[in-house]
């Protein structure tokens, strides 16, 4: 008896039994690869797989051999790379007037960039087809005021469009973390780089860039993937003669039903993607980001 | 580079809310000039207007000789330090040093030589190579001072440089700003303190500011010894302030008469006698004032005793006593005609 009591109470002092930590992550991985990794894997099967049957990197070859791709991935990279790097610029204008230029109505223009993240691309296209379209706000003023049968602004339609369309809308992606970083930045230090002499050009290089520069190099990655993935404001734009990557992957799958090609192209993108992620990860973490 | 710093009834204020009131002072070449108040009166604005950081709405700012009311900031030619520091993070402490000689164009061939005397002056050629998360913050300190000296300024900006230290450290950079001062006898230098043993130790002369005003200007002693405001003789050392009636040589407290030097306030006014706690003694002597103890604090080298005497409370700072009074005890406190300042109907807060 006085050793069963004794079990007993031993049973009672033993702490629940643990739960090993990996049970919390099943259910996380389980939806990402319902999810994401399936699907992924599966366009990485349809690419491998040729129309002819069989298992070939015969597609790759195919779509890495024609002009449309090799055209659709110039196009792609220097789009991105011009949208990027003119967001940058514009961002880093802007986001300095607002932090460090005192304004009326400046709070709001802040907060205004927030809700303007929220906006889906096509609308800003939308937006700039109202204005430069060809049958735009300020055509229509043109030929009103001259009774000219066209107006001069017909680039929407041109890659040159499709940059505008994309600086318009990407800029203020790299101003949210820009703004978070200049708020950061203790205005003592402006005033002192002033009081020792300092123009205010000078300080903006001198100080101000190289504390925004993990939150430039943040903003600048996300749109540099971003553009590369771009898709609405490419469609919107209505430039035929501009493909890009996710167009040619939508020509390829809806317009011609070559699906391992679309998928060879897809591919391609994300390996891109992921390629620019990796090194945004190497370079931000040398320089402390 | 040209030093000493004029205010000509200076004026700051937004919008309604005047911030410095027609502010009236000079600070001489090679000066050392506090600005003593406590928050919101006005002396960081004060600073901030010879910085060029805040435009007066009236009156002109002069740098020797110089109008600099409209000028630019980096025109001024000013080193300025701050509470906290301001070190550039994403610079050695040699990039910091150097900062102000390369945006004033200063021939490269000069700038290392500079940049190691200043922050050998500092204390802190040893430490050229670091970033300024790598320092304490007196360090980072030193370094600020390093930067603001480097540019061989003819005045120096000191705003509450040493508040953000320990008290310790705070009594260390204290001797060493003396004795940078010593070293540079040319250079003016504005201090900005609420801390009066800051302003009493360093300075050449103290000018103390409330509600946006000047109160009060001196040497230290002057405002120590004979303070010309309550507002002084309070800031400035706590002083007791009891209020009393001018007789013939004498003043009446409450039912008691004490002997101090009326000077040139008229009999039958009523005056505030000013007396600072540690020219208090305890037991009888002259001016004796019965109280009963309100308060007794042990502060390691002294016991402050506070007195209830004829409706006030009386502060005494006294040498550590073997056997302090208790609260409630009834003491008598006694102080010299000569340690008492009679301040005249008309004089109490300018």
């Amino acid at each position: 008896m006085a050793s069963a009591t004794l079990t007993v109470r031993a049973g009672k002092d033993k702490p629940p039994p643990k739960t090993p930590g990996w049970i919390w992550a099943l259910p996380p991985v389980a939806l990402l690869a319902l999810f994401f990794l399936y699907p992924l894997a599966l366009v990485v099967q349809q690419s491998v797989q040729p129309d002819t049957g069989g298992t070939s990197l015969q597609p790759y070859s195919d779509v890495f051999a024609s002009e449309a791709f090799r055209e659709a991935l110039g196009t792609t990279v220097w789009l991105a790379v011009g949208a990027t790097a003119g967001c940058l610029v514009l961002g880093f204008a802007l986001a300095l007037i607002i932090a460090f230029v005192p304004f009326p109505g400046g709070r709001a223009v802040a907060r205004f960039i927030d809700v303007f993240l929220s906006f889906p691309s096509f609308l800003i296209t939308l937006a700039l087809l109202f204005i430069y379209g060809t049958k735009g706000m300020a055509n229509g003023m043109w030929t009103d005021a001259t009774g000219a049968a066209e107006g001069p602004f017909q680039f929407l339609t041109t890659p040159w469009g499709v940059l505008l369309a994309e600086i318009t809308y990407f800029t203020p992606f790299v101003m949210r973390p820009l703004l978070a970083a200049f708020s950061q930045i203790d205005t003592a230090q402006l005033e002192v780089a002033s009081s020792l002499g300092a123009k205010p050009g000078r300080i903006v290089r001198r100080v101000i860039l190289p504390e925004a520069l993990p939150a430039l190099a943040a903003g600048g990655s996300l749109v540099l993937v971003m553009c590369l993935n771009e898709f609405g404001i490419v469609l919107f734009t209505g430039a035929k003669g501009v493909t890009t990557l996710p167009m040619l992957v939508y020509s390829k799958a809806i317009l011609e039903s070559d699906y391992p090609a679309a998928c060879v192209v897809a591919v391609v993108n994300v390996a891109i993607s992921v390629g620019l992620y990796g090194l945004y990860r190497v370079v931000s973490r040398r320089v402390g980001a | 580079m040209s030093s000493g710093i004029r205010f000509d009834r200076v004026s700051v204020a937004y919008g309604k809310n005047t911030v410095l009131d027609a502010l009236d002072l000079t600070v001489e070449p090679g000066e050392v000039m506090a600005l003593l108040g406590p928050s919101g009166s006005g002396k960081t604005t004060a600073l901030r207007a010879v910085a060029g950081f805040v435009r007066p709405a009236s009156g002109r700012v002069f740098i020797g000789e110089r109008d600099v009311t409209g000028l630019p900031p980096h025109q001024r030619g000013i080193g300025m330090v701050v509470q906290q520091y301001a070190l550039f993070p994403h610079m050695r402490v040699a990039e910091n040093v150097a900062f102000g000689m390369k945006a004033q164009k200063v021939p490269k061939s000069e700038i290392p030589g500079r940049v190691a005397e200043a922050l050998d002056m500092t204390g802190m050629a040893s430490y050229a190579r670091r970033f300024p998360r790598e320092l304490s913050g007196g360090q980072q300190q030193r370094v600020a001072i390093a930067r603001a000296l480097a540019i061989r300024p003819g005045v120096l900006l000191l705003d509450e440089p040493l508040s953000a230290l320990d008290a310790q450290l705070r009594s260390g950079m204290l001797g060493e700003l003396a004795r940078l001062h010593r070293e540079l006898p040319d250079v003016s230098i504005l201090y900005v303190t609420h801390d009066q043993v800051e302003a009493l130790t360093l300075a050449d002369r103290i000018a103390v500011m409330d509600k946006a005003r000047l109160k009060d200007c001196g040497t230290p002693q002057e405002l120590y010894r004979a303070p010309r405001t309550e507002f002084t003789a309070s800031f400035v050392g706590n002083a007791n302030l009891l209020p009393v009636r001018v007789g013939s040589g004498a003043v009446s407290f409450g039912a008691t008469d004490l002997k101090v030097d009326t000077g040139d306030v008229a009999q039958g006014a009523t005056a505030t006698l000013c007396v600072r706690p540690h020219l208090v003694g305890l037991g009888d002597g002259p001016n004796a004032l019965s109280g009963r103890v309100a308060e007794v604090q042990w502060r390691g080298a002294t016991h402050r005793l506070y007195v209830d005497v004829a409706g006030e409370r009386v502060k005494a700072d006294l040498r550590e006593l073997r056997t302090p009074p208790g609260i409630g005890d009834e003491v008598t406190l006694h102080f010299a005609p000569e340690d008492a300042v009679l301040l005249g109907a008309g004089v109490t807060d300018g």
